[in-house]
C-alpha cells in the first residue's frame, strides 16, 4: 500500500491557513532576540567594512589576493566534488543494496568525522613527504639520490589539501543524504520503478532531487568548514583566503582590512546558499505519506558487490583507518600520556554543554522562521547562521569584544574566561550546523500536520512539542552531535577565550603539532577521535531508527 | 543572575582577582618549556602562577579588547616583534628593575623597561655537509648569490622569525636592498616555502636542498633528540654563523612585559625577575638549547660545542619597528 509523495507547488497555503490567527509573534520575538545574540559578533566583523585601511587593499590587490581567491575556489570546486561524489554515493549503497560488510559500513562511514582535518593532514605529511619512509624506501629502493632524480606528488600541495579535506567532510553529506534516503518512502521509488524507471535512473530522477535539499546542506556545511580552515591549508602550504585574513590580520597588523575580506568572504557564502535556494525554485518536496515498510535492499553479487564494497571503504580506509593508524604507531613509539583524563574531562564537558546549547538554539529559530516566513525572520536565521564560515580566529576576536563590554557593564571580568564565554563562542561557530539540520528536518513534515494539529487546538507551543520534536528526535540528536563533534576538534577560539590553567585535548594537540612535535601529540590527537568516535555511532544508529518502517 | 552565574563559573574556572599571592600570565611559549620554571618559582615565593598559553597575535587581541579589566600581568612572547607591537598597543606598562637591568644586556630590552628579553635566538644557515663546503659560506647577504639557486630551504614569511630577519636586514641595508635581497632569496628556494624550521633542517638531511635557515635550537634539539632518526638527520647537518666578519648573527629574543592593567604588578615584576635569574636561565638554556640572557648562565653541552660567535649588538627592538615593512616586502617578493 503506498501513498502518494507530491510536489506541491508552495507551503504557502497552509502558512495562509496558519496566518488566518497571527502566528506566534512570541516565536518570532524570541528568535529575533536570539538571532542578534548571536550574530553579534559577526556583525562587529561586518562593522569593520567602513573602516579606513590605509592603502592595504591594494596593496593585496597587487601582491597575494589573486593567489588566495583562485586557490580558495579551486580548494572548494575539488572537495565540493570530492564530499558530493564520495558521500552521496556511500549513502545510497548503504542504503539501498547489500555487498559484504555493508552493514558495517552504514556507521563506520561516519567515522572520519571524528578526525580533525589538520591531524590527518599531519599523519599524511609524515608518511608521504620527502623525508617520510615511503620516498625514503623508494630513494634506498631505485638508488636516487635527492629530489632532482625522480617525481613523487608533492603531499603539501592544493592537491593534497583537497583530499585530505574531502576525506574527513565527506561524512557530512554521508550523513544528510543517507537520512534522506532512509525517511523517503520506498512506495515512491517503487512508484518510480513501476513506471518503467531503471534503478539508476529511480535514483537520479526521483530519490536524489527529494534528497536535494540535504545533500546541499551537507555540502554547504563542508565547503563553509573548508573555507575557515586553517590548520590544513597552512600546514599544507596553500594560501587561501582565510590564511589571508590571518596574514593581514596578524603579520600586516590591519584587523580592518582582515575584517573586511571576512565580510567578502561572509558575502560569498551568503550569495551561494541564497543561489541554491532560488534554483530550486518555487516547488517544495515534501513527505506526505505516512506509510513506510522495510526498505528491500538490492542484493549486489560479484564484481558488483566487490565494486561496491571498494567505493565505500576507500574513503573510511584514507580518511580513518590509515590517519588512525599512523597516530596509533606514533602514541606505541613514545606514549605520553599524563594528564590526558583531565584534558579529555574539559574537552566532553566543553562539547556537550555546546551540543545541547546549540540545539536549543537552533530549534526556535527554525520554528519561527517555518511560522513566520517573512525575509526578516529568514535574514535573521541565516545571519546567525554566519559564524560558520568566518575564520575561527577572526570570530573569537569578534565575540570577545561584545562580552568584554558586557563585563564592563557589570563592572568586572565575569564572563571573559569563563565556560560561559566559551560556550557562546562554540554557539556563535556551529550554530549553523544546528540550525541547518534543525531545518531541513522541519522542512520535511508537512504543513498540514500543522494545520492538524492547530485546528485540534493545540497552541505553537504545544504543536512544537508534541508533533514536530518527536518527529524530529533523530535530527535534533544528529544535531547535538555534530555540533560536539565540532566542538571537540574546535581550536582557535578555545584557544583565546578558554580560562587560566585550562587545557583541552585540542588545545594540547596544537601546542605539540606546532612546535613539530608531531609524535608528541599523536596521544591527544588519537583522544580526540576516540572521543568523538562514541557520538559519532550513536548518530549513525540514531539516523539507523529514525526510518519509521525499519526493525528496530 | 547573569551576575551571579558569572561569578560562580568565574570564581570556579578563573581566577580570584582578590587573592594577591598570586599572578596571571598570558603565555605564547610552550607550556612544556615554561610550566617547569612556573612551578619552581611557586616553591620558592610561594606565589601562585595561572597560565594561559595562545598564540601570541591572540592573545595580544584579548588583551587588547579586555583594556584596563584584562586580569593578564604579564605577557610573554616567543619573539621580539610581538612584544614591540603590545607596546605600540598600549598593553604594557613600563618597570624598573635594579635586578632586570643588571641580569640582562641592554640591547636584549626596551630602552623604557616596557619589555624584557628572557632567552636570545640566533638565526643561523644550516648546511648538507657532503655538498656544502663551510669555505662557501659566509653572509646572510650571499645567500641572494645566484650559486644557490635551487638549493635553500625556508619556511613561511608568515613566521616573525623570518619577519624579523628581514627586519634586521632593512636596518642595515635599507628596504630597496632588502628587497631585492629577499627576492634573489626566493629565486634560490629549492622549494616553496613550507613547514617549521625543523623540517628545513630535515629536508637539507634528505637531500632536498643544501641549505637551510632556521634557529640554532631547532637544530640543537634533533642533535640531542631521542629519536634516532632526527640524530640521524642532525649528523649530516652542519652549523654555520653568519657574517662573522661584519656585524654578526643575527639574534632575537624570547620576552616579556608587564600589562598595564597588572593586577599583581609587584608580583609580576617578581616573575619577571626570577625568569632573568640563573635557575630560569638555566632551563631555558638546557631544557630549549636558547642562549642564556644572563651573563653568568651556561650554555648546554651541545651548544657550547657550536663554539662561540660574534653576534648582532643592535638592540632588537629595532626589529619590531621595521616588522610592518617586512611583511609587504615578503607579499611583494612571492615569499609565501
Amino acid at each position: 500500500m503506498c501513498g502518494v509523495m507530491s510536489a506541491s507547488p508552495s507551503p504557502r497555503l497552509a502558512a495562509e491557513a496558519l496566518s488566518a490567527r497571527p502566528p506566534g509573534a512570541g516565536w518570532v520575538l524570541l528568535a529575533l532576540a536570539l538571532a542578534v545574540l548571536v550574530a553579534l559578533p559577526v556583525l562587529m566583523v561586518a562593522a569593520n567594512l567602513a573602516a579606513p585601511t590605509e592603502g592595504v587593499w591594494s596593496h593585496l590587490a597587487e601582491t597575494v589576493l589573486g593567489a588566495y581567491v583562485a586557490n580558495s575556489l579551486w580548494l572548494m570546486l575539488g572537495v565540493g566534488l570530492g564530499v558530493t561524489i564520495g558521500g552521496v554515493g556511500t549513502a545510497w549503497l548503504v542504503t539501498m543494496c547489500r555487498f559484504p560488510f555493508s552493514r558495517s559500513l552504514e556507521w563506520a562511514l561516519l567515522l572520519p568525522m571524528a578526525m580533525p582535518a589538520y591531524v590527518v593532514a599531519y599523519t599524511y605529511t609524515g608518511v608521504l613527504d620527502y623525508a617520510g619512509p615511503v620516498q625514503s624506501a623508494l630513494r634506498a629502493l631505485f638508488g636516487w639520490s635527492s629530489a632532482r632524480d625522480y617525481w613523487f606528488p608533492e603531499v603539501r600541495s592544493l592537491g593534497g589539501a583537497i583530499w585530505v579535506m574531502s576525506m574527513v567532510l565527506y561524512p557530512y553529506v554521508y550523513m544528510m543524504a543517507r537520512a534522506a534516503f532512509l525517511e523517503q518512502s520506498v512506495c515512491v521509488l517503487e512508484a518510480a520503478r513501476t513506471l518503467g524507471r531503471s534503478p539508476w535512473r529511480a535514483f537520479t530522477q526521483v530519490a536524489l532531487p527529494l534528497a536535494r535539499p540535504a545533500v546541499v546542506a551537507g555540502v554547504a556545511l563542508a565547503l563553509m568548514e573548508t573555507l575557515n580552515d586553517f590548520g590544513t591549508v597552512h600546514y599544507f602550504a596553500v594560501d587561501t583566503f582565510t590564511t589571508g585574513i590571518y596574514r593581514t590580520w596578524l603579520g600586516l597588523g590591519q584587523p580592518a582590512a582582515a575584517a573586511q575580506l571576512g565580510a567578502v568572504l561572509m558575502l560569498f557564502v551568503l550569495s551561494l546558499v541564497l543561489a541554491e535556494r532560488m534554483s530550486r525554485g518555487a516547488g517544495r518536496f515534501h513527505h506526505t505519506t505516512g506509510r513506510y515498510r522495510r526498505l528491500p535492499q538490492l542484493e549486489l553479487k560479484g564484481g558488483k558487490a566487490a565494486a561496491a564494497l571498494a567505493f565505500s571503504a576507500m574513503p573510511l580506509a584514507l580518511g580513518f583507518l590509515l590517519p588512525g593508524s599512523m597516530l596509533a604507531a606514533w602514541v606505541i613509539q613514545d606514549a605520553a600520556l599524563s594528564g590526558l583524563g583531565e584534558l579529555a574531562g574539559n574537552s566532553l564537558i566543553l562539547a556537550g554543554v555546546a551540543g545541547a546549547t546549540a540545539v536549543a538554539v537552533a530549534l526556535p529559530l527554525a520554528y519561527a522562521q517555518r511560522l513566520r516566513p517573512s525575509p526578516l525572520v529568514k535574514g535573521c536565521v541565516r545571519l546567525a547562521s554566519l559564524g560558520y564560515a568566518v575564520p575561527g580566529s577572526v570570530i573569537a576576536v569578534g565575540i570577545m569584544v561584545p562580552l568584554t563590554a558586557l563585563d564592563r557593564l557589570m563592572g568586572g571580568l565575569f564572563l571573559t574566561g569563563t565556560v560561559v564565554a566559551l560556550t557562546y563562542a562554540y554557539l556563535v561557530r556551529f550554530l549553523a550546523v544546528s540550525v541547518n539540520a534543525v531545518e531541513s528536518s522541519l522542512g520535511k513534515i508537512t504543513p498540514s500536520m500543522e494545520a492538524a494539529a492547530r485546528t485540534l487546538g493545540a497552541g505553537l507551543g504545544k504543536t512544537l512539542r508534541r508533533v514536530h520534536i518527536p518527529m524530529m528526535r533523530t535530527s535534533l540528536l544528529s544535531a547535538a552531535l555534530l555540533v560536539f563533534v565540532d566542538v571537540m576538534k574546535e581550536l582557535p577560539a578555545t584557544l583565546l577565550m578558554r580560562p587560566f590553567n585550562f587545557d583541552t585535548l585540542a588545545t594540547r594537540t596544537f601546542t605539540l603539532a606546532s612546535d613539530e612535535r608531531l609524535a608528541d601529540a599523536a596521544a591527544p590527537a588519537l583522544a580526540i577521535v576516540l572521543a568523538g568516535l562514541l557520538p559519532v555511532m550513536l548518530l549513525s544508529r540514531a539516523i539507523a531508527r529514525s526510518r519509521p518502517g525499519g526493525e528496530e | 543572575m547573569m551576575r551571579l552565574v558569572g561569578l560562580v563559573l568565574g570564581g570556579m574556572l578563573a581566577v580570584g582577582a582578590a587573592n594577591a599571592a598570586e599572578v596571571n600570565v598570558y603565555s605564547a611559549r610552550k607550556d612544556h618549556l615554561l610550566k617547569p620554571v612556573l612551578e619552581q618559582f611557586t616553591a620558592q615565593t610561594g606565589i601562585k602562577v595561572n597560565l594561559l598559553s595562545a598564540g601570541e597575535e591572540q592573545l595580544l587581541e584579548r588583551l587588547k579588547s579586555e583594556g584596563a579589566g584584562s586580569p593578564a600581568d604579564l605577557f610573554i612572547t616567543t619573539d621580539v616583534a610581538h612584544l614591540h607591537k603590545a607596546r605600540v598597543a598600549g598593553v604594557l606598562q613600563p618597570t624598573r628593575s635594579a635586578e632586570l637591568d643588571k641580569n640582562i644586556p641592554a640591547r636584549y630590552r626596551d630602552p623604557q623597561g616596557y619589555w624584557y628579553g628572557l632567552s636570545a635566538r640566533a638565526r643561523v644557515v644550516l648546511y648538507a655537509k657532503d655538498r656544502v663546503k663551510p669555505a662557501d659560506l659566509s653572509t646572510y647577504e650571499d645567500l641572494a648569490d645566484p650559486k644557490w639557486k635551487g638549493r635553500i630551504c625556508v619556511r613561511s614569511s608568515s613566521s616573525t622569525y623570518n619577519q624579523s630577519l628581514l627586519a634586521g636586514l632593512i636596518a642595515v641595508m635599507g628596504p630597496d636592498k632588502a628587497e631585492t635581497w629577499a627576492k634573489a632569496v626566493v629565486a634560490n628556494m629549492a622549494r616553496k616555502p613550507q613547514g617549521g624550521d625543523r623540517d628545513q633542517i630535515t629536508a637539507v638531511a634528505a637531500g632536498q636542498c643544501d641549505l637551510a635557515i632556521a634557529n640554532t635550537y631547532y637544530f640543537g634539539g634533533m642533535q640531542v633528540s631521542s629519536k634516532a632518526e632526527e640524530k640521524d638527520a642532525a649528523a649530516k647537518v652542519g652549523l654555520f654563523f653568519p657574517n662573522q666578519g661584519g656585524r654578526g648573527v643575527h639574534m632575537n629574543v624570547a620576552g616579556a612585559g608587564v600589562t598595564s592593567s597588572a593586577k599583581h604588578k609587584t608580583e609580576a615584576v617578581k616573575l619577571l625577575e626570577f625568569l632573568s635569574g640563573p635557575e630560569a636561565q638555566k632551563t631555558f638554556a638546557e631544557g630549549n638549547n636558547e642562549f642564556p640572557v644572563l651573563p653568568a648562565a651556561k650554555a648546554s653541552p651541545i651548544v657550547a660545542a657550536w663554539g662561540g660567535f660574534k653576534a648582532e649588538d643592535i638592540n632588537v627592538a629595532m626589529l619590531g619597528e621595521n616588522n610592518p615593512v617586512a611583511v609587504r616586502i615578503f607579499d611583494r617578493v612571492g615569499w609565501r
